[in-house]
């Protein structure tokens, strides 16, 4: 297997973004996963959002671990720096080069093995930290690169394509984001992209942990009878608690929803997320009620997607460390060093 | 007395036992510093173990006139303030040696060695009588006992005096008790003892323009001049000091005057495969990060250490060793981590190490460090041990030149893109093995690349090939050749004479080396010598070898590390190279070394004797 890359015909006729850009410059090589992954979608909806906000992609940084999952960051803005780290460690080199330039937006891509077995850790700590970056878990239930183990997130009592059954009690990890402090919160399905490509949007303008939990069937080794992660069992059990659709502080757009109840969530940096409400009572600012929510449901068989949870007040890492508003990376030798007269004065301390 | 006592001027070593908590640091540090400040030179050690509140631990002066900085082994004068370990440490006291300790409740004789001097003191009722408050007591005895060794010791109580007053600074309500306390001690000695004893501190000049101070904190803030921004490190001792340094420094010497913002993150990470990522994932970034660690941390690393050589991300990892493997000895020294830095991580590795003598070497190899890693984007491992980082040190002056300007190696600019320059991530543009990175985010369409530990091609496309595997690790090998001009080349002294014999030596065993050198030479032997100060090795280690009939490799560890590693990596038979291993996780001494170097060349010389006739 190589790398391939794709032709780039610009059709004059595609459809530009502010900045110009056509949908062609949010991709990246063509896709080595099976045919009908879960994970070209999630690919498909990330390059949508990235074009609709209009992002210079060299201004993205997009880390991943190891896995099927962990591969997709090749296939899309490949015009941006990506690092395909170890497995389950994402999260603490995206920690790294966040600390290390704060003005470039940081994608995270993991998968269900990636974030809830081996890097289980990393992702709890992450959250809690307050990094500011999108983090995208591929959800499939399984370990799809290493053929179809199952992972920590797989239901207890599903079915493995080989017929064994699940005994183990399933990680949810929309559930964990929020009880580890994430600000953002929300849960999709892979085939659903309008639901999906303004939750990755909202998420991406979202000034902290924003944590999204993407189901995102796995063709090969888990998209049969039994399964809960397959395409039929989530467009089956899907409890969706909104649509939205972003309003960016940089590129506002009409919003127009006439039927049911919309909600207009403006976020910290000014861009605003209307919400319309399918749940009537959903209460989206309630981090308490969102787990209970979930879990409800959960025990009912139903899997809640949308936009979760979003605090008013979202955390960031440099905010608590009081870090310079200049990255880190571009401080010299004369911001940096204090020079041999300081030195002097603490050799003189030392004696 | 049989055996006779003990009578020496500033050449001895004295022993403090104490409990855990008890206060005592500071009292003992302060005694080290009053013979420094009287400029004599001293060698203290920390000797704890692995413990908390409660349980033994002990400070070691070794009062050096000549300047030996190494541990001496043996113990002159105990000040015994410890029951628990009462009779263990009245064993370790030489022949004629001098014993301190409370005389409050009478012991029995038995108790008491009869080849040794017994001071009794009655500390704690001088304390009770003084002081009512249980706190009080307990730390004003350990002042008080500074003071009787002041009188003791003939030391000039003015300079300790002075000590409390810089102690407190700040805090000055503390200056006047402190002060009464001392002198309490001393009054009661001069009135009740035969002062002074046969050990005494006499006023010297041997001190010069030196500083005193841990390797950790020298190290910690080589990390500060050297320009890093990003430290994520996770406690384990001996290190820890290290990041509370440079957290110290930094709040000190890198916060906006101004805005109050801080032109650095710390972060405690969650644990060592957390630390390290973060260091990588800012390296990879652009930003100069590091971690502080030892050796189980080390071992967590391993996957990550291979993947910051592979896809060749700069990383600096301080490594403060101490006694393994596994938990080992937690609070004791060695130099047992070589070979898993060296090579750590599966596959064919081979990382950049260090070995700082000191902590004038580990403030210049700490900022040193950054430049090799950003040259060679590669980790760079500080070799430091518990016995450099953990204890004080008299050292050279650090110094920092002001027009020295940060090597950030081959980063290639926005303007460089803009220009059309061919870019490949993976491209041997100069033939050193040395290819150009960009930090991220820096030009629309040029420059940008894929990261990833999986086999890629020159323009960092993801391929499986054999052929672009091997023209990439082959490519790596030339940059670790590059690396052995730039990194710090072993130092080389020759013995007087011409001699076959070499011996090669590192990091924290260099003070004592250097005393065995003198015991060694004056049995009437010589030996050449050389310490390694870097991996990978310099040529001149291969010539070192081959112009000796046989090098003696002396080393902390129980296998020889750096002896395989010379054996691996130079070619050398192994022969060729008689190891000296001292390994119990106390410093190595000088006695130690030129004993085994001493008896090797012994029987040497009767062999030949015995071949001749
Ligand atoms: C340290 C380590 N252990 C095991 C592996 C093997 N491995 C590669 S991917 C993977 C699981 C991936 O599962 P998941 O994160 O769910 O991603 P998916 O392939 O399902 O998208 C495993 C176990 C590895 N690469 N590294
Ligand atoms: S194995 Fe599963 S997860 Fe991996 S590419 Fe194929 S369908 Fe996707």
């Amino acid at each position: 297997m190589t790398y391939i890359a794709k032709p780039k015909f610009h059709h004059p006729a595609l459809p530009k973004n502010d900045l110009g850009y056509t949908h062609r410059d949010y991709e990246g090589t063509i896709s080595t996963l099976c045919a009908g992954c879960g994970h070209d979608s999630i690919t498909a909806s990330i390059i949508e959002a990235c074009f609709e906000l209009s992002i210079e992609p060299h201004r993205v940084a997009k880390i991943s671990g190891i896995g099927c999952s962990s591969k997709t960051p090749t296939y899309f803005l490949g015009n941006s720096h990506g690092f395909n780290s170890v497995h389950g460690r994402m999260p603490s080199v995206l920690t790294g080069a966040n600390l290390a330039n704060r003005d470039l937006i940081y994608l995270g891509v993991s998968g269900d093995g990636d974030s809830a077995s081996i890097g289980f850790g990393q992702f709890a700590h992450v959250m809690r930290r307050g990094v500011n970056m999108t983090y995208i878990v591929e959800n499939n239930g399984v370990y799809g690169l290493t053929k179809g183990q199952f992972s920590a997130t797989a239901d207890r009592g599903s079915k493995s394509k080989r017929g064994v059954i699940n005994t183990d009690n399933s990680i949810d990890l929309a559930a964990m984001a929020l009880q580890l402090g994430a600000t953002f919160v929300a849960r999709s399905f892979s085939g659903d992209k309008k639901q999906l490509v303004p939750i990755i949007k909202a998420a991406i303008e979202h000034q902290g942990a924003a944590f999204l939990d993407v189901i995102s069937p796995c063709v090969a080794f888990n998209n049969h009878a039994g399964s809960t992660k397959s395409f039929d069992y989530v467009r089956e059990h899907n409890e969706a608690v909104n649509r939205l659709d972003v309003i960016s502080a940089r590129a506002p757009i009409a919003v127009d929803y006439p039927e049911g109840t919309v909600q207009i969530v403006e976020q910290h940096d000014g861009s605003k997320l209307a919400l319309r409400k399918l749940g009537a009572d959903y209460e989206i600012h309630d981090r308490y009620a969102a787990m209970n929510f979930l879990q409800k449901h959960a025990s009912e068989g139903q899997i809640v997607t949308g936009v979760l949870y979003i605090a008013d007040e979202p955390q960031d890492l440099h905010t608590s460390l009081k870090t310079v508003q200049m990255p880190l990376n571009a401080l010299g030798e004369k911001e940096l060093c204090p020079g041999s007269a300081a030195l002097d004065r603490i050799n003189a301390g030392l004696r | 007395m049989p055996g006779g006592t003990i009578s020496s001027v500033n050449d001895f070593v004295i022993r403090f036992a104490n409990v855990n908590g008890s206060g005592s640091a500071s009292a003992n540090e302060m005694f080290a510093r009053a013979v420094m400040r009287m400029g004599v030179p001293v060698s203290p050690r920390n000797i704890f173990p692995s413990n908390i509140q409660g349980l033994p631990t002990w400070y070691e002066v070794r009062v050096t006139e000549a300047g030996h900085l190494g541990a001496r082994g043996g113990v002159d004068f105990m000040v015994a303030m410890n029951p628990q370990t009462f009779d263990k440490d009245i064993a370790g006291i030489e022949p004629g040696g001098y014993l301190l300790y409370d005389s409050t409740k009478p012991l029995p004789q038995s108790k008491f060695r009869d080849d040794i001097n017994v001071i009794g003191v009655p500390l704690t009722a001088i304390c009770n009588k003084e002081y009512t408050d249980p706190r009080q007591r307990q730390l004003f005895k350990n002042i008080i006992y500074l003071g009787v060794l002041s009188a003791l010791l003939d030391m000039d109580a003015k300079v300790i005096e002075t000590l409390i007053g810089e102690q407190y600074k700040g805090k000055d309500k503390l200056i006047g008790p402190n002060v009464h306390a001392l002198h309490l001690g001393r009054d009661w000695a001069l009135e009740n003892l035969k002062c002074p004893i046969g050990l005494r501190v006499r006023a010297s000049d041997k001190v010069g323009d030196r500083i005193f101070i841990e390797g950790n904190s020298a190290a910690a803030l080589g990390a500060v001049y050297g320009g890093a921004t990003v430290c994520a490190w996770y406690p384990i001792t001996p290190s820890s000091s290290l990041a509370d340094a440079f957290t110290r420094y930094c709040a000190k010497l890198r916060v906006d005057k101004d805005t109050g913002e801080a032109k650095y993150a710390i972060i405690q990470a969650e644990d060592e495969l957390a630390s390290i990522g973060m260091v990588i994932g800012a390296s990879w970034n652009g930003a100069r990060a590091f971690t502080a660690t030892s050796g189980p941390g080390i071992s967590l690393m391993q996957e990550f250490c291979g993947l910051a050589y592979f896809a060749e991300v700069p990383a600096v990892i301080f490594d403060v060793q101490r006694g393994g493997p596994s938990t080992g000895m937690p609070t004791r020294t060695q130099q047992s981590d070589l070979l898993i830095c060296a090579y750590a991580s599966h596959g064919d590795t081979k990382h950049i190490l260090l070995f700082p003598e000191d902590p004038h070497e580990a403030f210049e190899f700490g900022a040193l460090s950054f430049d090799l890693a950003d040259r060679l984007q590669t980790p760079i491992f500080v070799m430091l041990d518990l016995d450099i980082g953990m204890n004080h040190r008299l050292c050279a002056p650090l110094t920092w030149d002001d027009t020295r300007q940060y090597d950030r190696g081959k980063v290639m600019t926005y303007e460089e893109l803009e220009a059309g320059t061919d870019f490949g991530r993976y491209l041997d543009v100069h033939g050193d093995g040395i290819p150009y990175r960009t930090y991220p985010g820096t030009h629309p369409t040029r420059g940008s690349f894929f990261t990833r530990g999986s086999t890629r091609d020159r323009y960092a496309r993801y391929t499986e090939e054999g052929g672009p595997y091997v023209d990439n690790v082959m490519r790596l090998l030339r940059k670790f050749e590059s690396a052995k001009d730039i990194v710090p080349r072993p130092l080389i002294a020759n013995a007087e004479q011409q001699t076959k014999y070499g011996v090669i030596y590192y990091g924290s065993t260099s003070p004592a080396m250097d005393e065995a050198i003198e015991l060694i030479e004056a049995k009437g032997h010589r030996l050449d010598r050389m310490r390694i100060r870097s991996f990978p090795f310099h040529s001149s280690v291969n010539s070192f070898v081959a112009d000796h009939d046989f090098v003696y490799v002396v080393e902390q560890n129980r296998d020889g590390q750096l002896r395989s590693l010379i054996v691996n990596e130079c070619g050398i038979d192994p022969v060729r190279l008689v190891p000296i291993l001292h390994f119990d996780g106390t410093p190595i001494t000088a006695r130690f070394i030129a004993k085994a170097i001493g008896d090797h060349l012994d029987q040497l010389k009767v062999k030949r004797k015995q071949a001749a006739s």
